[in-house]
């Protein structure tokens, strides 16, 4: 049985121009993502900002085409955006957005918009779609007659309801919420991310979860993959990676998740947050990393199976390849 | 009472959304005005007291009523006679054509084209932003000059050219609205759930836009009137014995002094016009969103 989605290798990369007359700078925000989604699993993918995590969804939805690698949806390669099979492929994969404010529009009832994916691919005849539709806003929690509510006479919890009932209205089987708490309140929060569960079980449903809130991840996730500059740096069941992570990254990453009482031993990164125009060579992290060594700034690790526990890292010290250094390498270069 | 089913509870609880119209007094002024223009120039035919072409030689510059006239012709003729009331009638009915005639097909043209740029982008876009500055840059009068001496005058390609007139603000509005809403937001969001260009541009961004654009509709409509009095003032637009406000303005300038009212009907229904026309307008712009209501 071929995997939901499969992505092998993914490279995205956009021109940058430095001021009025400077040459244009190549960031490669993606570089080189495999990924696998199984059908009724999460694969939680977490990252700081700017790390390439939500051009990495947008690539696997094949909103943008890839520069490189290849995304395979139940084992077809994806169609070019804006093609008809494109846009018929849309009824089985989905997204939910950060801020469900933006993603309505804000001049229609949710209600009808919520119809709207019946009416784009030609589900159920015009005469049952309100009542499908109803039935959708039903399943995430909304009232029917909040069908006839505009989006700003919405709370925050309700607006990505909404969202997550178009989104699920077609029955998809692939769903990539990117971020999609991060714009609500702690209480809401919970209640979408159970909803998101729900609906999973309820469909089978695929998720691919963007997230910077790792105890969101942890919450939802089968799988859990940390991304750092544009590359998985570390992926494995969540709370083995965030109990004991492997990578120094996903470390730091893991230590900074404030504990009551506890005190000490988080990690503060040196250096500046990375710069996806000016990748340092070998393992993109060595200038931050506390345990660099020589080879990590010559040599790019490869994310492989740990011979411990079988854990997939990108890491020469992970792998008992090098001792650990003491990061002085930056200096020292 | 937990038997009772959902719906019904729902049902009850439903807060009546009654749509509140309260219409301001300046808006209803302006509805009944634009309306009693409308309602002129449909019924030119019927309620007009004379043709718009008779002579009426012994009344030659006779005042309108108020200015110690007859009620023979209640606004007074000019110095051929003819009724000035009858011709008001039919110029009101010629000018609103050419007025909402170009205003309208300048809006679709370049909203039309506004769209296109934004959804093609790359080669198509810089065709229509060449356009655009092209537009923008050359004097509209020398376009029209131009026009008018090549392909003579006729009233189908006269609204055509007024057409022209403003397009290339409309074209600017649609793009770069449609630019940024395709860019994040609900147009991308309607985007990857499968929608064609077609809902995507007619359905969301439209919709969304509209207010802009019917703001600059409202402030294109007066100009085209007053371009279309200037270029009939120049003898390049309506033709005698055809009228419109604007040649009426134009004519009557001559006698200002002697016979004021022949200028002063047309000019106060052009001022009334368009300053109905600003008044609806910012008032639909208002009403067309759910968000300010």
């Amino acid at each position: 049985m071929t995997a939901l989605l499969k992505a092998e290798g993914l490279v995205r990369r956009y021109a940058m121009r430095r001021g009025l007359l400077g040459r244009s700078v190549e960031v490669r925000a993606v570089a080189g993502v495999s990924l696998t989604v199984e059908r009724g699993r999460t694969l939680g993918l977490v990252g700081e900002s700017g790390c390439g995590k939500s051009t990495t969804g947008r690539l696997v939805l094949g909103l943008e085409a890839p520069d490189a690698g290849t995304v395979a949806f139940q084992g077809q390669p994806m169609s070019a955006p804006g093609t008809v099979a494109w846009r018929s492929l849309r009824a089985r994969m989905q997204m939910v957005f950060q801020d469900p404010l933006g993603a309505l529009d804000r001049r229609l009832p949710i209600g009808v918009q919520v119809r709207e994916p019946f009416d784009i691919h030609g589900i159920g005849t015009a005469a049952d779609r309100p009542a499908r539709a109803i039935e959708a806003l039903r399943a995430v929690g909304l009232r029917p007659d909040q069908a006839a509510r505009y989006p700003h006479e919405l709370s925050g919890g309700q607006r990505q309801r909404a969202v997550l009932a178009r989104a699920l209205a077609t029955e998809p089987e692939l769903l990539v919420c990117d971020e999609p708490i991060s714009a609500l309140d702690v209480s809401i929060q919970a209640q979408v991310m159970n909803l998101l569960v729900d609906q999973q079980e309820r469909l089978g449903l695929g998720i691919l979860f963007i997230s910077h809130d790792l105890r969101a991840v942890r919450q939802v996730s089968h799988r859990v993959a940390v991304m750092y500059l544009g590359t998985i740096v570390e992926e494995g069941e969540p709370d083995a990676v965030l109990h004991e992570p492997a990578h120094p990254y996903a470390q730091a990453l893991v230590s900074a998740i404030p504990h009551p009482g506890r005190r000490g031993g988080r990690i503060v990164l040196q250096g500046d947050p990375p710069n996806p125009a000016d990748r340092p060579g070998g393992c993109a992290f060595h200038p931050r990393c506390p345990i660099a060594t020589a080879l990590c700034a010559q040599e790019a690790p490869l994310l492989k199976p740990r011979a411990v526990d079988g854990r997939l890292v990108a890491c020469h010290v992970a792998h008992g390849d090098a001792l650990p250094g003491a990061g002085e390498v930056r200096r020292a270069a | 009472m937990s038997d009772i089913p959902m719906q019904d509870v729902t049902v009850v609880q439903a807060p009546p959304r009654a749509p509140r119209l309260r219409v301001p007094p300046m808006v209803l002024f302006g509805l009944g005005w634009l309306a009693l223009m409308l309602l002129t120039a449909v019924l030119a035919d019927v309620v007009s007291p004379y043709a718009y072409t008779a002579l009426d030689l012994r009344n030659r510059l006779s005042p309108p009523v108020f200015m110690g006239g007859t009620w023979l012709h209640p606004l007074g003729t000019d110095e051929l006679g003819r009724d000035v009331l009858a011709r008001l009638i039919y110029s009101i009915r010629m000018s609103l054509l050419i007025a909402f005639g170009a205003t309208i097909i300048g809006a679709l043209i370049g909203t039309t084209l506004g769209f296109l740029a934004a959804h093609f982008r790359g080669f198509v876009e810089q065709v229509v932003l060449a356009l655009v500055d092209f537009s923008a840059s050359l004097p509209f009068l020398i376009l029209a000059l131009a026009v008018l001496a090549f392909f003579g005058n006729s009233l189908t390609l006269f609204i055509c050219l007024l057409g022209l007139h403003a397009w290339e603000r409309y074209a600017r509005i649609a793009r770069g609205l449609a630019v940024s809403a395709g860019s994040q937001g609900y147009a991308s969001a309607v985007r990857q759930l499968g929608a064609t260009p077609w809902r995507i541009y007619g359905r969301h961004v439209l919709p969304n836009i509209a207010s802009t654009l019917i703001v600059s509709m409202t402030l294109a409509f007066p100009e085209i009137i007053l371009l279309e009095s200037g270029l009939s003032f120049l003898g390049l637009g309506v033709q005698p014995p055809a009228t419109s406000l604007g040649s009426m303005v134009g004519y009557g300038r001559e006698y200002l002094t002697r016979a004021p009212w022949i200028l002063l009907a047309p000019a106060l229904t052009i001022v009334l016009t368009t300053f109905s026309v600003s008044l609806i307008g910012d008032w639909l712009r208002d009403q067309l969103d759910p968000t300010l209501r």
